[in-house]
Parts: structure tokens; C-alpha cells; sequence
């Protein structure tokens, strides 16, 4: 399985050779060697499923990378059944993406730094998933976190895209600080950092307690919290989810590849992979499932009223992994990941409609400037409606299967898990149906409601671009076949019931669940039934009756303000973090402490120097030469002592 | 060891000689002047070499030792000698001379022989101080070191370089003056100058504590620690690129080999006790350098407060008083002269065009200077320690060895990776995005002799952060030695356990 090392090293090679070559020779035609490596890079991994359905799974290590004392950590690498579902995942998504900007990125002048960037994220974001050790985890982390910063703030001309990939980084390094004690915590306990060890030996350290500020903390609990900090920065959960719906200010390409489909999701593959550690502790678990639940309808509320058509399906991505999160606190770690992989298929394919329907559009993103578009993108159309029935979690979509897999398991999760199911099963998914189907009401069907001149432009994107399309549709249909639940194949006579869950279940466990066929069933339909009220009403209010949602958002005028400013996050870290230590800074640190408290009454500095300046102001060379006397001096004073001792 | 050439009294002497070689130049050979210094640095680091490929790792000793009598009436000897925590400094010395070189090419305009005379002076005393063995000597090289500093900030600086120079001056004179009484009561005490020898004694504990303050005086102003910083902005910004860089990548570093090489070994119970203040002047320095930098509006400045954090993450590693944060710390050493060297270097090539440190009147520079954009973005990651590149290597072990020292000490330490990221990227985002300044819309791109430096400097930035074995494995065996020293024999994994189970 050697090979397995070409998957990250082709990217790799890409992007230094558009880096290196792309602005004065290959040009225009830069998609080629960073499509070329993702290509590769995806039949590598295709041969590498194999092996690993074969049952061949593999834990080396390539060299030593970091020694000191006894501290040490290699560059190795992991692959298992996890690896290589986010392998073919980040691969493919990867390459319909390629694929895609050629089309969509055609006239930008960055066209080469594009591809290069988007090599070096398939890059990162590979290295990301194949880590054996937390060191590397690290590694892909920060890389991810800076190729995003680099595509956000793509367009640098443009102060929002600057600002949104400085912010993005910024707001995820609070996430890496609690990561990055998290994993020196864990070479502290269990003194080694690769995945293997530290799993076994997590189960010994499992009533270890720690003081902290006097108080006595559950060492797992830390660690685990610590670790998910990063998770929750990464993952753009509440509450350091701000970063996300900005970072749309990026290439659409961009936005389906990184902020939806691969690098956001890193969070739940983090959680997933060190699931030995986060079982062990119900704290951390709970903490882990509320906080997906929070997210999932905080996000999903904010998805109601916005008119920015991209803004509108991050705060999807938002909520939607809050549903992964609320699988992985319920310890149904694969069904998480099943939702991982089938969201990458729909919510990769929702952006690039989102791009197709910019580019028709000249760059508009208000939906309200939209309307009646399936007549002149019936490709676009089509196949947003898919993704929109799949996030809806409509049968026999993808999403269906791993949205009901999900609510199934935290209706089962116990206390917290009921609760959990009432607010991200029931409420979440209400308007998850809801925000998805305005989107399509408002884009796609109606009159037009734009200029004369765009609706002159309006055209179907080229082939390029509706083939991914076309590919991403079959995946948001088809993805979720391979977890049929069992009540589902008991009844259909399909085999194989759930082979996802079996697949994954030497590295991810599966709770066993013994409530009835019945129960199961009655959650099922209520949830299928709750998506399609949610569809309902959003065709009442976008199609049928255009004026009730005007007349709601005047009637509710405070909510929906609220809503609308995104529940004010912004501004109120603005006002608590941002602008406090700028004051802070100026004020406190440069105005007093450095310009009046040291320089003045510690040191007393300045009026020295004037004094001395103005006695050697007319003969400059003269503190130079009284300071070769001092040290003639100084050399002369040791000597004499240096004499008189030896004399003695 | 068979090389042929005593290496260590080469790459000490060289650049002496060429600098009192090129004082019989005329005064119109400007270009003589400045091929005749770039030879003689490059020559150098060639003939320095060998401390890099002959050196042996498995020793602690003193290597490339040469010993000859010099004052025999008053002991004091001709004494130098290189271990694993000073060797790799020499090396960087003699790179950062060629580098400064290099980019003073064309922005120093006056008295140009009398700079690069300076300039080599200025190598020669620096290798100087890493490599004595004697008190004698290395008073003397330090000393030495700071007469031609400061004649590159008085005479080639901005407009405000001779209060700089000045402040400068009177800062490291005060700090060394406490050192020269320190270094007598040792040799009263000792009855010798040699370092190595002193390092075996076994003083009083209090006797210990007035010479550790001593010594503190004179490298925690060099280095410099919080509250004693204040000349580091002044002079940083005052001085010419070349300036900047040899004080940032090699100057400010003399201070924290101070504590290395005498503090540690000559007042182990001392340094021992006064760890807690130590780690908190550190990690003040990592938090308040850091938060300052928002408040900055001038780039060199910027780079030059950045430097105070960083050097707090130094002192924070040194005193760890463990291995990791210890190596952390002397590998943050060299990160730090590479990536704020680098940094200077950068801020040199667009000052060169536009005469001009205040970041307001950049903006958009990405789109008129691609390449540079590139190099400054690789050497802004580095700094705020993007994993694969130098910086995070050095950065994690610190904070790690300080998180075993004292937990509260890693955490506060690591809010620094947050801080760091803040300032940086607002800085970069300032010069580099946006749209493009006025000011700056027809400057001219980065022509190779200037690419050069950065180039080789981003060499390492890769090299250090992807494998940085290479240099950290020279520190294993004289950081061990050392701590063995310090900590009698306390055994590192005894240190971890008890770092683990002593709670807060």
C-alpha cells in the first residue's frame, strides 16, 4: 500500500509547480497539473478503498519529525476505514471542483494562484485525514486553516475579502489555542502523541482527576474539551461560527470545496477519530451534543430571512454540522460521519449552483433581485432541486438516510439526547426544509425581478461547469444508498442493511439500539412529515401568497431585525473583544505603561539622553570616544584586580 | 577533526582583517568596497563550515577548542571553543553578515567603506562572544560588538538616530557595567577567568543571587526583557536595514546565550529560584509585545515590539528549565533570526523605494510586487507559527516545556499563538491587500540581488519546520549537560510527573 503516499504528494507537487511556473508560463492553462494530481489523487484513494474493504489497514510512520528529550513525534500516517471514506470524499468533491472553476474562474487574472491554492488545500486537507499522530492532525489543521484564509481573501483587492480571511484565521486560532493545550495535555498524560497508544492507554486514565484552580477536573473531560474547542473554531459552531457566512466573500468553487464540503467538517472527522478519548467522557459528550444542537437551530434561524443566497446556505453548512456534532454526542460517531459525507455530495453541489446561478446573474447575489430562473438554467435548476430535497431530508435522497440515522440515534441518546432530538430533530429540520425551498422559490421560480440587462445575460452555465453539477446531483441522490436503515431494507428486501454503520464499525463502534421497529418507524415519518410542512410553507409564502412574509417580517418587526443582523454576534464581539484590546493597546500599554510608566519613572530615559545629547551634540565623536575609555576602563579595572590577586 | 585551519580563530579574525584591509581602499572604490566585504563574508561562513558538517553530537565537551596563554601573569587566556547551544549561532552570524551585505548594495549612500568596515567588525566580535571561553575575551568581544552597533544606528540611521544611538548606548552601558562587577567578584572568587571552570563551582546561595542579578542587568537588556525594552523600538527603527537585522537576527540573541551559557551553569540554585520571576517577565513580555504591536503604525516598529514577544517565548524556554522548552528556546533563537531578520530585510526593500516605514502609506502591494508578496506572506506564517514552517517547531516546544514547568505559564504563553496571528495579519493586510496606495502604484519589482537573501532564508524556514532534526539534534547532548547541571540530576521524566501531578 505504499502508493497511498502519492495521494498527498501529487497536490503537493501541483501547487509548487503553479506557484513556481504559473504566472509567466503556464497560465491559462494552470487547471491542468492541479486537475491532473486531484485526478490522481482520487484513483489512489479508489485503490486504497479497496484495500481497505479487502480488510488491509496500514499504521507506519515516514521519518521522525520533531525529537526532544523525551518528547517525540513522526511524520506517519493512518489508514483505516475512516481515512478512506474522507479520502474519497475530499478527493472527488475535490476534483468536480477543479473541474467546475475552469469554467467559473475563466476570466480571473489570479487564475494560476487559484489552482495552486487549490492544490494546496487538496494537499493540507489529505494530510489532514491520513495523520496517525496529533502533531500532524495540527499540521493539516493550521494548513487547511491557511489555504482558507488565502481563498477567502482571494479577491484582496476588495477590503470585505481581506477582512473575512484575516477574521476567519483569527477566530480560528481561538479554537487552536484550546486544540493546541489539548494535545500538549495529551503528551503530558500519555506520553506520545500517535493515535494507536494513546487510545489504548486512554481507558486507564480514565478516573484520573487534575487540579485545577483548586478545583479537581476530569482529566479525559479536559483533554476532550480542549480538543473540541478546535473542532468548534474549525466547524464554525456557536460560538465561533462568525467567521463562516463571511467567508463567502471567496470564489464560489471555493466556498463549495472548503467551506462546505471538506474543511469545515474537519471538526466532526477530528471528534470522530478520537472517539476512544471522547467516549470516555459523558461530559464531554453532553457538551459535544448541545452544542451541535444550539448550532443546528441557530443557524437554521438565521437561514429564514437572509436574502444573500450564499450567506443563506452557510448558515446551512452551520446547522448541518451541528447535526453531525449532535451524532457524535450521542456517541453514533458513524452516523455523524455518514452525514459528513453525504452533506459534502449535496452541499457541494448547492454552491455551485449558488455559482452557476452568480455567474447567469453577473455576480448578484440577492435573491429577492432573482426569480423565474429555471426557464433559462433548467440544468442548474434541476439539480439544485435535488440537493434542496436531500438537505430536506426527503426519501429516497441522501440526506435522508443519514438525517434520520441521526434524529434515530439521539431520540435514543438518552435524556440529553431527547432534548437534543426535540430541538435540532424536530425544529432544526422544520426549517432546514423551510430556508432551502425559499431559496428555491425565490431563485428559480416567478417572474424575474432583475434589470433588464441581466435578464438579457441570463444563460445556462457551459459544460464545464452543469457536469459536476450533473455528477454532484447523482451523489445527493444516490450517496446515502449504502446506509439503508434496517427497517427500511427489512421491509424492501435489501441486503446488507446499514453497511455504512458496518463498515465503519471496527474504528467508530455503533451503539446498539433496542427500541421497536415501530418507534423507529414513527420517528421516521414524523421527521419526513416535519420536512415536508417545512417545504409547504415555504411554497405558501413564496409562491401562493408573496405577501405573507412581508407582512410577517412587519409584524414581528424586532425578531425579525434580530434574525436578520444575525442575532447582533458581530457587533457584540466587536464591542467585547475587538475594540477593548485596540484601546487597550493604545491607551493602557503605549500611551502609559511604555510612554509614561518606563520611559519615564523606571528608566527615566528621555531627559537623559536630551542632557547627553546636548553635551555631545557639537562633538559626535566624543561618546564614542568616552565610551572606548569606559571600556578601557572597565578592561583595565579587571586587569588591575586580576593583578593584585595573583600577586597576592 | 582533521580541517587544516584552526576554524574558530578564522571566522573570528577573517572579517576583522578584511575590515581593516578594506580601510587602505580609496574612498571612490565604492564598489571595490562593497565586493572586497562581500568576499570576506562569504568567505566566512565557507571557511565555518565545518562547525556544521565536523561537528560531533555525541559530546558535550567543548569542540573546535583553542587554548593558548595570553596573560599568563594574570590567567587570563586566548580560550574559544563551540558547543551544541553556541555552534549553531556562529553559523548564523556568518549567513546573516553575507545577507546584510547584500541589501545594503544600494541604500547606503554615504561613507560607504567606513560601513561595511563596521559591518564586518561587527561579525567578527559577534563570533567572538559565542565562542570565548575566557571571561577576559569574551568582555572584550562583547564590548567590542557594540561600538561599530553603534555607529551604524548614529551615522546611517533615520532621523531620529542619534537619540536612538544614544538610548541604545546607555542601556547596554548600564547592563554591562553590572556584568564587569560580576565578572570581577567571580574571578575574585574563582581565581580565574575561565568559564568552563567556573561553571564547576559551587557558590553560596546568596552570593549566587547577587551575581545572577548582575548578569540579569546586562542580558535581560539585551535580550530584551520586559521592562527594560524600550531601546529595542527606538533603535530597531532608527537604524538601516542592515542594522535592524544583525541587532534582531544576532544581537538581541547575545542576551538570552547569556543566561545559557553564565546565568545557568554559574548560579544553578539561583536560576533555580528565581524561575517564577523569570517565566512571568516572559510571559508579560509574550502578551504585552504582542497586544503593543496593534497599537504600532509604523512597520518597523511593528516588527520591532513583535520581537519583545517573541524574545519572551526565548526567556520562557530557557527558563523552563526543561528539555523541550529549553531547545524550544534555542531553536526560537534562530527561528527568530531567520523569520525577523527575513522580515527586516523585506521592510528594507520597499523602504529603499519609498522612503517611508508607515504602514498607511502602503496598501495593495501584493498586486504592484507579487513576488515580495510571497516571500513577506511565507516569512508573516512562519512568524506566527504555521506548522510545516520553522517557527511553530520552536514555538510548541516552548509552550509545551512550559506547560510541563508550570501550567498557568503554558496557557497564558500560548495566547501569545492568538495575539500573534492578530497583529501579523492586520499588518500584512494593510500593506499588502486592499486597494493599491497611490504612493506605491509604480514602484519597481524585486530584482534578484534582493530576492537572494530571502530566497535562502526561506530555505531554512522550510528545512527547520520540515525536518528540523538537523539542528536540533546539535543541542541534545549540551542541553542535557546543562540541565543536568541546573536541576542536580533531576531526570526528565521525574520533571514531567511532577508537572503532571503538582496541579496548578
Amino acid at each position: 500500500m505504499q502508493y497511498y503516499l502519492l495521494i498527498p504528494l501529487m497536490p503537493l507537487g501541483a501547487f509548487f509547480f503553479n506557484l513556481i511556473l504559473g504566472k509567466k508560463i503556464v497560465r491559462r492553462q494552470a487547471h491542468w497539473p492541479s486537475t491532473l494530481a486531484v485526478a490522481g489523487s482520487l484513483v489512489v484513494s479508489v485503490m486504497v478503498l479497496l484495500d481497505v474493504l479487502s480488510g488491509k489497514t496500514l499504521n507506519e510512520d515516514l521519518y521522525v519529525w520533531i525529537v526532544s528529550g523525551n518528547f517525540k513525534v513522526s511524520i506517519g500516517f493512518l489508514i483505516d476505514q475512516l481515512t478512506v471514506v474522507m479520502l474519497i470524499v475530499v478527493t472527488s468533491v475535490s476534483f468536480l471542483v477543479h473541474v467546475y472553476s475552469i469554467g467559473y474562474m475563466q476570466e480571473d487574472p489570479g487564475y494560476y494562484r487559484f489552482y495552486a491554492y487549490l492544490s494546496l488545500f487538496t494537499f493540507s486537507m489529505l494530510m489532514l485525514v491520513t495523520a496517525n499522530n496529533f502533531l500532524q492532525l495540527y499540521f493539516g489543521w493550521e494548513a487547511v486553516g491557511l489555504c482558507s484564509y488565502l481563498l477567502i481573501g482571494f479577491w484582496y483587492e476588495k477590503k470585505s475579502a481581506s477582512n473575512a480571511g484575516k477574521k476567519a484565521f483569527i477566530v480560528n486560532r481561538f479554537g487552536d489555542f484550546g486544540f493546541g493545550l489539548g494535545v500538549i495535555m495529551v503528551f503530558l498524560t500519555f506520553g506520545t502523541l500517535a493515535y494507536i497508544p494513546v487510545f489504548e492507554g486512554a481507558g486507564s486514565m480514565a478516573a484520573q482527576s487534575i487540579n485545577i484552580l483548586g478545583m479537581q477536573v476530569d482529566l479525559i473531560t479536559l483533554i476532550a474539551l480542549l480538543l473540541f474547542c478546535g473542532a468548534v473554531g474549525k466547524s464554525a459552531q456557536v460560538p465561533l461560527h462568525v467567521w463562516l457566512p463571511d467567508a463567502m466573500e471567496g470564489p464560489t468553487p471555493v466556498s463549495a470545496l472548503i467551506h462546505a464540503a471538506t474543511m469545515v467538517t474537519a471538526g466532526v472527522f477530528m471528534v470522530a477519530r478520537l472517539n476512544p478519548i471522547f467516549s470516555l467522557s459523558p461530559v464531554a459528550m453532553d457538551v459535544v451534543a448541545v452544542v451541535g444542537a444550539v448550532t443546528a437551530l441557530f443557524a437554521a434561524t438565521i437561514a429564514l430571512v437572509q436574502n444573500d443566497i450564499k450567506r443563506v446556505i452557510a448558515y446551512s453548512t452551520i446547522s448541518q454540522l451541528g447535526y453531525m456534532f449532535i451524532a457524535c454526542g450521542v456517541g453514533a460517531y458513524g452516523a455523524g460521519v455518514f452525514h459528513l459525507y453525504t452533506h459534502a455530495f449535496f452541499k457541494a453541489l448547492l454552491f455551485l449552483c449558488a455559482g452557476s446561478v452568480m455567474h447567469a446573474m453577473g455576480g448578484e447575489v440577492n435573491m429577492q433581485k432573482m426569480g423565474g430562473l429555471r426557464k433559462y438554467m433548467p440544468v442548474t435548476y434541476a439539480t439544485m432541486l435535488l440537493a434542496s430535497l436531500s438537505i430536506s431530508g426527503i426519501p429516497p435522497f441522501a440526506g435522508f438516510f443519514s438525517k434520520d440515522e441521526i434524529l434515530w440515534m439521539a431520540y435514543n441518546g438518552g435524556s440529553v439526547g431527547r432534548i437534543v432530538w426535540a430541538l435540532g430533530g424536530t425544529l432544526a429540520a422544520l426549517l432546514t426544509a423551510f430556508y432551502s425551498f425559499r431559496l428555491i422559490y425565490l431563485t428559480f421560480h416567478g417572474e424575474f425581478r432583475g434589470t433588464e440587462e441581466q435578464k438579457h445575460h441570463l444563460h445556462e452555465s457551459p459544460g464545464t461547469m452543469t457536469i459536476p453539477l450533473i455528477i454532484l446531483g447523482i451523489g445527493a441522490v444516490a450517496a446515502g444508498w449504502i446506509g439503508i436503515p434496517p427497517i427500511i431494507s427489512s421491509i424492501t428486501g435489501v441486503e446488507h442493511a446499514n453497511w455504512f454503520a458496518e463498515f465503519m464499525k471496527p474504528v467508530l463502534g455503533h451503539p446498539e439500539i433496542e427500541a421497536p421497529h415501530s418507534t423507529e418507524a414513527m420517528v421516521m415519518t414524523f421527521s419526513v412529515a416535519i420536512a415536508v410542512v417545512g417545504i409547504a410553507v415555504a411554497w405558501l409564502f413564496y409562491i401562493k401568497r408573496r405577501e405573507m412574509p412581508v407582512s410577517l417580517a412587519r409584524r414581528y418587526g424586532l425578531i425579525y431585525k434580530l434574525l436578520y443582523n444575525k442575532y447582533y454576534v458581530d457587533e457584540i464581539y466587536n464591542l467585547i473583544v475587538v475594540r477593548p484590546t485596540m484601546l487597550f493597546s493604545r491607551y493602557v500599554l503605549v500611551g502609559l505603561t511604555d510612554g509614561v510608566i518606563i520611559e519615564g519613572i523606571v528608566n527615566g530615559v528621555p531627559a537623559l539622553i536630551n542632557w547627553f545629547g546636548a553635551k555631545v551634540r557639537r562633538l559626535q565623536t566624543g561618546l564614542l570616544q568616552s565610551y572606548g575609555t569606559m571600556m578601557a576602563l572597565g578592561l583595565f579595572l579587571i586587569l588591575a584586580i586580576a593583578f593584585i590577586v595573583v600577586s597576592k | 577533526m582533521e580541517i587544516g585551519y584552526p576554524v574558530l580563530s578564522t571566522v573570528i579574525f577573517l572579517p576583522v582583517f578584511g575590515g581593516l584591509l578594506m580601510l587602505l581602499i580609496g574612498r571612490n572604490q565604492e564598489s571595490v568596497v562593497k565586493w572586497t566585504a562581500l568576499f570576506f563574508s562569504t568567505l566566512t561562513l565557507v571557511l565555518s563550515l565545518p562547525l556544521f558538517t565536523e561537528f560531533d553530537k555525541t559530546t558535550y565537551l567543548m569542540q573546535f577548542v583553542e587554548r593558548k596563554s595570553w596573560i599568563p601573569d594574570w590567567g587570563v587566556e586566548y580560550y574559544v571553543g563551540v558547543d551544541g547551544i553556541s555552534v549553531l549561532f556562529v553559523l548564523l552570524s556568518a549567513l546573516i553578515t553575507i545577507l546584510c551585505v547584500l541589501i545594503s548594495w544600494n541604500s547606503i549612500k554615504i561613507k560607504v567603506k567606513e560601513f561595511y568596515v563596521s559591518l564586518l567588525l561587527i561579525e567578527g566580535a559577534m563570533i567572538g562572544v559565542f565562542c570565548s571561553l575566557d571571561f577576559f575575551l569574551f568582555y572584550i568581544f562583547w564590548e567590542a560588538m557594540l561600538i561599530p552597533m553603534y555607529l551604524i544606528i548614529g551615522v546611517w540611521g533615520g532621523p531620529r538616530r542619534v537619540y536612538a544611538a544614544i538610548k541604545f548606548f546607555l542601556f547596554t552601558l548600564v547592563g554591562s557595567i553590572f556584568m564587569l562587577i560580576g565578572i570581577i567578584v567571580l574571578y575574585l572568587k574563582g581565581g580565574t577567568f575561565n568559564i568552563l571552570e567556573l561553571s564547576q563551582m559551587a557558590l553560596p546561595f546568596n552570593l549566587q543571587m547577587w551575581l545572577f542579578w548582575a548578569f540579569f542587568a546586562a542580558f535581560a537588556v539585551k535580550v530584551p526583557m520586559f521592562p527594560l525594552h524600550t531601546w529595542l523600538p527606538d533603535a530597531h527603527t532608527e537604524a538601516p536595514t542592515a542594522g535592524s537585522v544583525i541587532l534582531a537576527a544576532i544581537l538581541i540573541k547575545m542576551g538570552a546565550y547569556g543566561f545559557l551559557r553564565f546565568s545557568l551553569p554559574l548560579f544553578p540554585d539561583a536560576s533555580t529560584a528565581m524561575t517564577p520571576v523569570m517565566l512571568g517577565l516572559s510571559v508579560v513580555a509574550i502578551i504585552y509585545g504582542g497586544l503593543v504591536c496593534f497599537a504600532q503604525t509604523d512597520l518597523k516598529r511593528l516588527i520591532a515590539y513583535s520581537s519583545v514577544s517573541h524574545m519572551g517565548f526565548v526567556t520562557l524556554g530557557i527558563f523552563t528549565l526543561n528539555s523541550q522548552g529549553m531547545e524550544g528556546g534555542i531553536l526560537y533563537m534562530i527561528n527568530h533570526g531567520i523569520i525577523t531578520g527575513a522580515l527586516f530585510l523585506c521592510v528594507g526593500i520597499v523602504y529603499d523605494r519609498t522612503h517611508s516605514r508607515e504602514i498607511v502609506d502602503y496598501g495593495g502591494l501584493a498586486s504592484v510586487m507579487p513576488v515580495y508578496a510571497g516571500f513577506f506572506m511565507l516569512f508573516t506564517l512562519a512568524s506566527i507559527g504555521l506548522p510545516g514552517l520553522n517557527g511553530f517547531i520552536s514555538e510548541f516546544l516552548v509552550i509545551l516545556g512550559g506547560f510541563k514547568a508550570k501550567k498557568l505559564v503554558g496557557v497564558l504563553a500560548a495566547t501569545g499563538i492568538i495575539i500573534g496571528a492578530g497583529y501579523m495579519l492586520w499588518l500584512y493586510q494593510r500593506v499588502f491587500f486592499n486597494e493599491v496606495n497611490e504612493n506605491i502604484a509604480r514602484i519597481e519589482p524585486m530584482g534578484l540581488r534582493e530576492a537572494l537573501p530571502l530566497l535562502s532564508l526561506s530555505v531554512f524556514v522550510f528545512w527547520i519546520g520540515i525536518y528540523p532534526d538537523t539542528f536540533l539534534s546539535f543541542m541534545h547532548v549540551s542541553v542535557n549537560h546543562l540541565l543536568e547541571r541546573v536541576n542536580y540530576g533531576v531526570s526528565d521524566t521525574m520533571m514531567a510527573i511532577k508537572g503532571l501531578t503538582g496541579g496548578y
